[in-house]
């Protein structure tokens, strides 16, 4: 099995990781280990090392690996909140839905055309496994540091099909991974900021004053 | 000029954050605005060409989207001065700030041909829309900018893998790499279809999440429900407009690929489910800002609808993207100053609104009318042009389910409406309530009801011109 195929293999099972531990604590630091294993993923698919990988695959691996992380355990520190990860479906059930989802990405993906120089590889289904489990953790955890560790969990689906087409477009894929991230992550940490001064917690459970 | 149209609300944007005066602040949005009306209009007076090789172009569709948008960031930024004066209690920095930078960012939206630029710019929009929506700063505005963004961001992400998809159609066609719309629609038969495919229904799910199509509308009513009545205007007729043409955009190319079929189905359904969905939760409504965004789910429905059924309807759903933004204008000005006068936004602490708040009770009253599709109203005449396409198409079952839901849409919202409209206002001294309604809180709001009554009795010959060719966007070969 090639490198590239061991670190995509690696990233599938930290989906499951993510979405079957018990410590908040260590989801975001599953979360963590994808990103940095991402951005090493993108330096070794490529052989010709170029500005547009490094910049994709050495900005990935800081940013997912370190800084966010780091902005999210200290929300989780000074916000003093409970470590348990509180799902709304048990664990079971979860890493049964990520299971499913998994192989219907492998089922969906075999129906779409690769390029030559895809064929064989992983990146496809890995991409969507991993889209599909960062939208089950985004919608059955009740923590706003969770949803958000969801979401990275999303973004390095995207990230994953985003380096097939690293050396055709590599702006799209610059702007649109490492932008977005930076970004969004930057504001959810201002508003995650602003639900824990002002509920006095980050579980979004709390936030039931509008409902139906 | 055409980057003048992105760049001028950004730097007017950047002025108002270094700007110290509070009181004088808000003045810059009328300016901006009006500065933004002038532009467009020269813009498309003159043909502006397009700029940057093909990255900003002024076509069509753009042009019909742009001059009402600016038409009503123009009319919404009148209603500003007056309704910041009266919230002087909060800081307005970061709001005018972010409400020009908003005006650019919109522009560059509708501007450019380059999808993945598209998507950049369609995401600062959410993100500076954010503290727009938080300007009340309390638990329940906090409540709404979370779901906002977290629903928001999730759909902006879909869309940009829908976007890797269809980039990578062309990858696997072996076509020279590109992500400007033109060359994709000369390319377009060549797409690779599965990819295809695959790609405009996560672009459909990711830009309708932003329009607010159902399932993906769960952020709409919470969002409107916490935001300032100015900002549900410029949401509900601007930016969810510009979602509603980047679905348009891609449409374009999947005509070209010869396979708009596939998007129709999915559109028609979508569309009468939005309907079907906001007609249930309007029924029994208490919250009249609420009410409001189901109604915005429900006309994003009826656009998605008409350019699902095709033919004459396409011209329809333009006009009434149109009319739909331009009563959106009247309900959301007037529901404001309703808010602020009762202080409250259910039903249990709303009613007799015509007698504490004239103007205001009445514009509401009229715009429900209005916007339910009554004539002499605009939208009549647009929901009433996609429906006789729809019968000329032979689509019946749509035209049933249409008309059957826009009767209960009608009975829903008009039970909230004449509860809040009709009575005696309960419990408040009226001689104690300083009332809201001034010249600048009050005329952009008449201003936007002519409009829409000006639409239901004549259109112009040159708008209906602009909409024709902007309703030609598909490709057929």
């Amino acid at each position: 099995m090639s490198a590239s195929a061991s670190i995509l293999v690696i990233v599938l099972m930290l989906n499951f990781f993510v979405l079957g531990t018990s410590r908040l604590r260590a989801v975001i630091n599953a979360s963590a280990g994808q990103g940095f294993a991402l951005g090493v993923l993108a330096l070794l698919a490529h052989p010709h090392i170029d500005a547009d990988t490094v910049l994709v695959g050495v900005g990935a691996a800081v940013i997912k690996g370190f800084v966010i992380p780091t902005m999210l355990l200290r929300a989780m520190r000074d916000a003093d909140i409970r470590r348990e990860v509180e799902p709304l479906i048990g664990f079971v059930p979860s890493l049964l839905l990520c299971a499913v989802g998994t192989g219907a990405a492998l089922v969906f993906s075999s129906t779409l055309p690769l390029a030559p120089e895809h064929q064989g590889s992983l990146l496809v289904p890995a991409s969507l496994a991993t889209v599909l489990s960062g939208f089950i953790v985004l919608t059955t955890r009740k923590k706003a540091i969770n949803q958000v560790v969801g979401y990275l969990v999303l973004e390095n689906g995207i990230y994953i099909m985003g380096l097939t087409l690293l050396e055709a477009m590599p702006f799209l894929v610059e702007v649109g991974v490492l932008l977005d991230l930076f970004v969004a992550i930057f504001v959810m940490g201002i508003i995650i900021n602003q639900i824990s001064r002002e509920f006095g917690s980050l579980d979004t459970a709390r936030l039931t004053a509008l409902k139906e | 000029m055409l980057l003048a149209l992105v760049f001028l609300p950004i730097l007017l944007g950047g002025i108002a954050f270094v700007l110290p005066s509070e009181r004088h602040r808000p003045w810059l949005l009328p300016l901006g605005g009006a500065a933004h009306l002038g532009l467009t209009a020269t813009a498309i007076a003159r043909r502006a060409p397009p700029m940057l090789s093909g990255y900003l172009v002024l076509d069509s569709l753009g042009t019909l989207v742009l001059g009402f948008t600016s038409v009503l960031f123009f009319l919404c930024f009148l209603y500003a001065p007056g309704y910041l004066k009266q919230r002087a209690e909060r800081p307005n920095r970061v709001f005018v700030a972010c409400l020009l930078v908003f005006v650019g960012t919109t522009s560059l939206i509708l501007l450019t041909h380059h999808l993945g630029l598209m998507w950049v710019a369609l995401e600062a929009t959410t993100l500076c829309s954010a503290p727009l929506l938080y300007f009340n700063h309390n638990a329940r505005s906090l409540e709404a900018v979370w779901k906002y963004l977290l629903v928001g961001s999730v759909g902006i992400a879909l869309a940009l893998l829908g976007s890797l998809f269809l980039a990578y159609s062309a990858l696997y066609a072996r076509l020279p790499p590109s992500l400007l719309l033109d060359d994709l629609v000369r390319d377009g038969p060549a797409l690779s279809r599965p990819w295809l495919h695959a790609a405009f229904v996560l672009l459909f799910v990711g830009y309708g999440t932003k329009m607010g199509l159902a399932p993906m509308h769960t952020w709409k009513p919470d969002a409107y429900g916490e935001a300032p009545g100015l900002v549900g205007a410029l949401l509900a007729g601007g930016l969810t407009n510009c979602a509603f043409l980047a679905i348009l955009r891609f449409f374009r190319i999947l005509s070209a690929a010869g396979e708009a079929a596939f998007a129709r189905e999915l559109m028609v359904g979508v569309g009468l489910f939005s309907i079907a969905v906001a007609g249930v939760f309007m029924a029994r409504q208490r919250d009249y800002k609420r009410l409001l965004a189901y109604s915005s789910v429900e006309h994003m429905g009826i656009l998605v609808l008409g350019v699902g059924v095709g033919g004459n309807a396409v011209f329809g759903s333009l006009l009434h993207l149109v009319n739909n933004g331009l009563t959106k204008g009247v309900l959301f000005l007037s529901v404001a100053n309703i808010h602020r006068a009762f202080a409250s936004k259910t039903v249990e602490g709303t009613t007799g609104a015509m007698r504490l708040v004239p103007v205001s009770g009445a514009l509401f009253l009229l715009g429900f009318f209005a916007i339910t599709g009554s004539p002499p109203f605009g939208p009549f005449v647009s929901e009433f042009t996609i429906l006789s396409a729809a019968v000329s198409g032979g689509r019946y079952v749509v035209v049933g389910l249409f008309l059957l839901l826009l009767v209960i849409v009608f009975m829903g919202m008009g039970a909230t409406v004449l509860a809040v409209v009709q009575g005696t206002p309960a419990g408040i001294d009226k001689a104690r309530v300083r009332s809201p309604e001034t010249f600048l809180t009050v005329a952009p709001a008449v201003v936007f009801l002519v409009l829409v009554l000006g639409l239901g009795l004549y259109l112009p010959p040159p708008l209906e011109s602009v909409i024709r060719h902007a309703a030609a966007f598909e490709v057929t070969r």
